[in-house]
């Protein structure tokens, strides 16, 4: 009996192959999407989790000097004399390379990811030549010396060795640039403060500080792959349920000769098992290739805007690609759950006609119309209430899963009064015959919707960004040459040499400090009108500047605020001093807390620190000589010297490169969008046939016929459009009044890109033109003899 | 040739009251309707012995279809008592009642219900692969004499209505059940198409030896069954 129920369950699928592949596809594009997104991102962990075990971020507290200069020898000997169990490490970069020095016998986390016994020997790591540790293509940028030993899994970028050899590759004899305190400390110890004051104790936080600072990144990212998910259920579930439908008469008629309905449903369900397994393999490898594809971006990006080192190539990760064949069989259920929910309620005697497709019947239509109107209900107060990254994803999900829900009403109500005004019976019976075609569509119009306002809610998002960071980078990189000096010494030699010839010099100088329990970074600016001319801020008071000069007055950031709740008026304590906040300045791309107080402040406070950073005022036509003679006359290496113009172009290239992958994203799920229209106009084709050859018998051309699909097809693009644009401006304010301040701390100004928008709907058109192009042709050339069956009593 | 082959007799066969293929007693259905509740059929009697024909009759709404879904175990009585092949029907759960409709008894439909995606080769013999007992020169014979023959590796959206209805025919015939209920066969046909599908199905049901319960509306039709009973308002009159 089960063969003879496969048989004909799977004979529908030879029968209608254009529907199997758009489930296949379908399945398939939805997978790739989202398991792209996760192997980039189980990549990217994979690192972190590499470089945190390497380096005992998270679990270990660490010593570092308070003004940031390499640890002596000596102190370490202090320290281990004085009871504490602390182990040095020395890291540096050599050739693009992070070395990194540890000491095996005191490292409380050992040698990180490297195992001994995988060609690791205590013996020749301490002695002799060396060993280090690392990736193969890490090692060949290595010039000769210590023995290499493959390691894949040590962190990408990094190779591990022992401290003196770090030393020695690094050229830097003695140094120590920070000590890991093991977790378990003898009872008695002589207090910190006494042994090493120059040393300051950072506490372990849980989860490493890269994975926390891009948390967010992969989290907007998790996001994208979510909603491409989405738009290609949307497929499935159109698919399965147009199958599902056609197979109606089929079940019921396998019933009544006898099959039990349960073996039927198991059988069905048995069936869509394959298939997920099928177009989900399909769908893990083409993730794959997206993955690989985007992956070298995606590592620059967190390069450049976190310093995390992420390998640029993939590893197929068990857990990923499994992962990526159990979302495509969640998915699969989760598109079949109303068929299948149907079919076990399929009353045994029900109407003889198999319903068109899934038409929405007025109770459905009803229900489907609350739930639109409650999720948009929900947006609302949670765009007035919401706080916090959760509330903010919340927030997207209700209106773009509310807007989508609402899409079907409001496109019929719109077509309904169109058919009111329209004059003529050709006119009033296309928009009729649009409305009827509605319910069949507005899955892929759906999809359409989410992905347009994806685009419009990205891209507004991106630009304002861009925009906004480009005035941020004029206000920030006013001084035209950035010199760094090697020692204290080479920086008073600097300020020397250049006094004659420049309008100013402005240390750059900071020191770690917490301020309202947040770890922020105190800088002491040199009372100038480079600062007083170009900075904006989102709030101040009157005479800000000059409270600041004065010393008593401090100026934050929005993220220090946001997170601490300070404001202006509000008093600051910072060492044994109080400072009045009386600015609040915008500083986007700054994970953490900022603040500044004025040079004479900072120096009474942190006078360890002595500034090596500094920003040149002069005339721009003069930077290339002043560099030329400050590498000639003080010996101070080019690439310490950076002219503003440099410092921009690659900020701004960081910029441009971070949002490379959601563009990619976005233009994957309107390409999915599209895919979606074809594939429903498709499949509608055959069952329109009744529906059009009444109009071709009473003297519309099979042409015409053909071009008012076309016609109707680009006019529906065009209205979801129009209802995209407000949804995809509504995300890109939620993502950045609420998302982003929740995620980074700081608030965008939000600017509109009409030409983008215009652009971006035209695309829509032509996708929208492009998919109904087929259809539309294969309709203009169906035989009469088709159009007559339908007049047929034998048909 | 005798076509089909005659089921052994059971042990039950020796008296009266088991020759009895079908026996229907103080058969009741109701409906709800918005109206109140509407009952379909009110205590319906009838017997059918192996091998007879029978035509039921009455007026539109009169409750015949709804006799012969009960009887096939398509729909559930809200009271009496239908005995199918010594099995009480009534009393099967759903699993129950689908093994009978694989087994025992064969429904030709109205609307023909053929399975759209497989060839009429692959329709003939589904029923008879549901039941388990498939017999591929019996399809094969069943073809021949309704003259498909030449039609077997079409769709059934390639034949017109006649001899779509004779692949159903065929297709409830090819496990041999031992009743075979229609109902309205030959509904959808023209009447010279319709004169020939039924004598085809008369002579065919007559060779295997199944009872056979005919719902229609032409006295014409009903004329060419053994036993005639008329339906109205849901009584037998």
């Amino acid at each position: 009996m089960t063969r003879a129920i496969f048989q004909a369950l799977l004979s529908h699928w030879r029968r209608n192959p254009l529907q199997l592949f758009t489930l296949l596809a379908g399945l398939a594009l939805a997978t790739a999407l989202w398991s792209g997104v996760q192997a980039i991102n189980a990549e990217a962990q994979a690192s972190y989790d590499a470089a945190a075990a390497t380096l005992g971020e998270g679990t270990f507290d660490q010593l570092t000097r308070r003004d940031g200069q390499p640890i002596a020898q000596g102190t370490y000997v202090a320290l281990r004399r004085a009871g504490w169990l602390v182990s040095p490490v020395t890291e540096g970069r050599l050739n693009g390379v992070h070395i990194v020095g540890l000491d095996p016998l005191t490292a409380p986390g050992g040698l990180g990811t490297v195992r001994i016994g995988n060609g690791a020997d205590v013996g020749a790591f301490l002695s002799g030549r060396g060993q280090v540790f690392g990736r193969a293509e890490v090692l060949d940028a290595l010039e000769s010396g210590p023995e290499k030993i493959v390691s894949p899994d040590v962190a990408p970028g990094t190779i591990i060795t022992d401290i003196g050899v770090a030393q020695r590759l690094l050229d830097r004899p003695n140094q120590i640039d920070r000590l890991i305190v093991a977790q378990t400390q003898p009872i008695r110890q002589q207090p910190l403060s006494v042994v090493a004051p120059d040393l300051t104790r950072r506490v372990a936080q849980s989860g490493s500080d890269l994975g926390r600072l891009t948390d967010s990144f992969h989290l907007n990212l998790t996001a994208f792959g979510l909603l491409s998910f989405a738009v290609g259920i949307f497929i499935v579930n159109g698919a399965i349920g147009l199958a599902f439908e056609q197979r109606r008469s089929v079940v019921r008629t396998l019933r009544a000769l006898g099959v039990p309905l349960r073996r039927l449903m198991f059988a069905m369900a048995a069936e869509l098992v394959v298939m997920a397994l099928i177009a989900g393999t399909l769908g893990v490898a083409l993730g794959y290739v997206i993955a690989s594809l985007l992956l070298p971006d995606v590592a620059a990006t967190l390069q450049g805007l976190y310093g995390a080192t992420v390998a640029g190539t993939l590893q197929l990760r068990p857990t990923w690609w499994l992962s990526g064949l159990a979302i495509a069989m969640g998915g699969t259920f989760m598109a079949s759950g109303t068929a299948f929910w149907r079919l076990a309620h399929l009353p045994l005697l029900a109407g003889g006609s198999p319903r068109a497709l899934t038409m929405a019947s007025g109770r459905s239509a009803r229900i489907q119309g609350a739930i639109a109107l409650v999720l948009l209900c929900l947006a609302t107060i949670l765009a007035v209430s919401a706080q916090g990254l959760i509330a903010g994803f919340a927030l997207l999900g209700s209106m773009l899963i509310g807007a989508a829900l609402a899409l079907p009403f409001i496109l019929d109500r719109v077509l309904a009064v169109a058919e009111r005004f329209a004059t003529g019976v050709r006119s009033r019976w296309f928009w009729a015959d649009t409305r009827q075609q509605l319910p069949g569509l507005s899955l892929a119009l759906a999809a359409l919707l989410l992905a347009m306002a994806a685009n419009v809610g990205v891209s507004t998002m991106v630009s304002s960004f861009r925009l906004t960071f480009t005035g941020f980078l004029d206000q920030r990189l006013a001084s035209e040459l950035y010199v760094t000096a090697e020692d204290p010494t080479q920086a008073k030699a600097m300020i020397a040499y250049v006094a004659p010839k420049v309008r100013a010099v402005l240390p750059i100088q900071s020191a770690a400090a917490q301020i309202a329990g947040q770890p922020t970074e105190v800088f002491g600016a040199r009372d100038d009108a480079t600062y007083r001319d170009n900075w904006t801020f989102l709030s101040k008071t009157t005479d800000a500047w000059d409270d600041v000069a004065s010393g008593k007055a401090i100026l934050i950031n929005e993220q220090l605020s946001r997170r601490s709740g300070l404001t202006l008026g509000d008093i600051v304590p910072l060492g044994d001093r109080s400072f009045k906040i009386v600015g609040i300045y915008g500083d986007y791309g700054n994970p953490i807390g900022q603040a500044i107080i004025t040079e004479v402040a900072f120096s009474s406070l942190y006078p360890e620190i002595e500034p090596l950073r500094f920003g040149l005022r002069l005339t721009p036509a003069d930077v290339p000589e002043l560099v030329k003679s400050m590498q000639t006359d003080l010996g101070i290496p080019s690439a310490n010297m950076i002219n503003q113009a440099g410092i921009k172009k690659f900020s701004l290239d960081i910029f441009d490169r971070t949002f490379t992958v959601t563009t990619a994203l976005n233009i994957l799920t309107l390409a999915v969008a599209g895919f979606a229209i074809l594939m429903s106009l498709l499949t509608l084709a055959a069952l329109r046939v009744p529906q059009l050859a009444p109009a071709w018998a009473m003297g519309l051309t099979r042409k015409e016929l053909g071009l008012l699909e076309l016609i109707r097809a680009v006019m529906l693009a065009v209205l979801t459009a129009c209802i995209a644009l407000p949804l995809g401006l509504a995300l890109a304010w939620a993502l950045l009044a609420i998302v982003n301040v929740a995620a980074f701390g700081w608030r965008l100004p939000m600017f509109l890109f009409p030409l983008d928008y215009l652009r971006l709907g035209g695309f829509a058109l032509l996708a929208a033109g492009l998919a109904a192009l087929w259809p539309a042709w294969r309709l203009a050339r169906t035989p009469p003899s088709d159009l007559l069956k339908v007049f047929s009593n034998e048909r | 040739m005798r076509l089909g082959q005659t089921r052994p007799r059971l042990m039950s066969d020796q008296n009266n009251e088991a020759t009895m293929l079908l026996s229907v007693t103080d058969l009741r259905k109701t409906y709800a309707t918005a109206d109140g509740p509407f009952d379909v059929l009110r205590d319906v009697d009838l017997t059918l012995a192996a091998g007879q024909t029978l035509a039921l009759t009455g007026e539109s709404g009169s409750g015949k279809s709804t006799l012969l879904h009960l009887i096939g175990g398509l729909d559930t009585p809200d009271g009496g008592q239908i005995m199918l092949d010594g099995t009480e029907l009534t009393a099967l759960d759903d699993t129950g009642r689908a093994r009978m409709r694989r087994e025992t008894v064969g429904v030709v439909f109205q609307q023909f219900n053929l399975i759209p995606s497989l060839r009429i080769v692959d329709n003939i013999a589904f029923q008879a692969q549901l039941a388990g007992r498939h017999d591929t020169a019996w399809c094969a014979t069943l073809a021949d004499r309704m003259g498909l023959t030449s039609q077997l590796h079409k769709y059934p959206e390639q034949l017109s209505g006649g001899q779509q209805q004779r692949v159903a025919i065929a297709r409830t015939l090819a496990p041999r059940p031992k009743l075979v209920l229609a109902d309205e066969p030959t509904g959808n046909l023209d009447e010279a198409t319709a004169a020939q599908v039924l004598a085809l199905m008369l002579e065919l049901v007559a060779d295997t030896g199944a009872g056979l319960l005919m719902v229609t509306h032409s006295d014409r039709l009903a004329d060419q069954m053994q036993r005639r009973l008329h339906l109205a308002r849901g009584k037998i009159a």
